[in-house]
């Protein structure tokens, strides 16, 4: 149990780095242009909406890994 | 930086004695108001005063005023101000009962300081990688950043000792990452955190004479959350409270909606005839970090908290490394 406790912290850990990573490198430089000064405002809603839908499917990978790496304990 | 040594040592000095000095009388004044509650852990019937939140409130205020004095920064008067909201809510919360969403939509509001004096930079700050530009989406992480910490930590303060233990390790491993990123003034405001969770953890820890409360750890989740917006630090505060967020993430998965603890009906754990911590079969109870500990077999509630004091400083390390990856990677 605990070296499943401690995987599942490093696969989070691992996740958060690879997010930050995606987001950084193909998000961050990405913006929307011709729309005079709204460009600003609607780059930086784009990149929310973005960065939400990074969070989900970080939630749901998340819910995966807990069902597969406690699959012998949790039969709760 | 030499400068900042001595308001490092008196504000963590202070930070620490002023915990340490004002709970033994916090303790006899709830003792004599009654405000005490049954250590459900322990076989005979053990009462334990509640809140030890105005001893914590008061070690975090002192010793950042006094920095204040210092360094006359901002900053710490946002931390000081979101700190005492989160205090505030924890304190109605502990004096009435309130309904689940109370403590994270109220928690929200703990965040304005932090935005009225504009100590923040919206810009999310990813260790290795660099900066993303958010404005939108950053004012949407300050103003849940202080709702997520503070009920996590109050989430995790479910045996003697825990929140104030694990506290002492996140907020370490959060100053040593602040030194680590050269935030020298971030640092001697991040420290005294970790200075009253440890005068605090005296008192807390197995058997407990005080339990903090609602107050105690939001006051604590508070603080912890506005240092990581304020610092710039909020990837490595989070890998740092990882732990904590677990705790919280199989909650919610399990039962799919907010919910008060003391609202559920089904027990994760129950006690076994030597008084050791087990799991439940209970399908309608959530699924928890202590419970997951547990799945293995019944454990003692002192080798609970070792446990889950090993998965923090795990995390710990994993935080300070992240911020040591710009200089070992780049």
């Amino acid at each position: 149990m605990k070296i499943g406790l401690f995987s599942f912290i490093f696969v989070m850990w691992v996740l958060i780095i690879i997010g930050g990573g995606i987001l950084v490198m193909i998000l961050g430089p990405f913006s929307i242009s011709g729309y005079g000064d709204f460009d600003s405002l609607l780059t930086s809603i784009f990149k929310a909406i973005i960065a939400i839908l990074l969070i989900i499917v970080w939630i749901l990978i998340l819910s995966k890994l807990k069902n597969w790496i406690f699959k012998k304990e949790i039969k709760f | 930086m030499t400068e900042l040594i001595i308001p490092a040592i008196i504000s963590c000095v202070v930070a620490f004695f002023t915990v340490f000095f004002t709970t033994p009388y916090l303790i006899k004044f709830l003792q004599k108001r009654n405000l005490a509650v049954k250590d459900v852990n322990k076989k005979d019937h053990v009462m334990i005063v509640r809140p030890g939140g105005p001893s914590i409130i008061a070690g975090i205020m002192v010793s950042e005023f006094i920095l204040y004095g210092f360094l006359q920064m901002n900053e710490i008067l946002a931390i000081i101000i979101t700190s005492f909201l989160a205090f505030l809510i924890g304190y109605v919360d502990d004096r009435k009962v309130m309904g689940g969403w109370f403590k994270p939509i109220a928690l929200i509001f703990a965040a304005a300081p932090i935005i009225f004096f504009g100590v923040y930079d919206s810009n999310l700050s990813f260790p290795l990688f660099g900066t993303v530009q958010i404005p939108v989406l950053y004012l949407g992480l300050i103003i849940f950043m202080i709702s997520i910490t503070g009920n996590t930590i109050n989430s995790i303060d479910v045996l003697n000792g825990v929140a104030s233990g694990f506290m002492i390790i996140a907020s370490f491993s959060l100053s040593i990452s602040l030194f680590i990123l050269q935030n020298y003034e971030m640092v001697l405001v991040s420290l005294p955190l970790g200075f009253v969770s440890l005068a605090f953890y005296k008192y807390h820890k197995l058997p407990s004479k005080i339990f903090p409360g609602d107050s105690g750890a939001l006051a604590l989740g508070g603080m912890y959350g506005a240092i990581a917006i304020i610092g710039h630090v909020e990837i490595i505060a989070a890998i740092a409270l990882l732990p904590a967020v677990i705790n919280s993430f199989l909650f919610l998965s399990s039962m799919k909606r907010i919910v008060e603890h003391r609202q559920i009906k089904g027990k994760p754990v129950e006690h076994t005839e030597d008084f050791k911590l087990r799991a439940t079969k209970d399908k309608t109870a959530p699924i928890t970090l202590v419970r997951l500990i547990l799945a293995a077999g019944p454990l003692s509630e002192k080798q609970i908290g070792y446990t889950i004091f090993k998965l923090a400083i795990f995390s710990g390390i994993l935080a300070i490394i992240t911020a040591l990856m710009p200089r070992l990677f780049i």
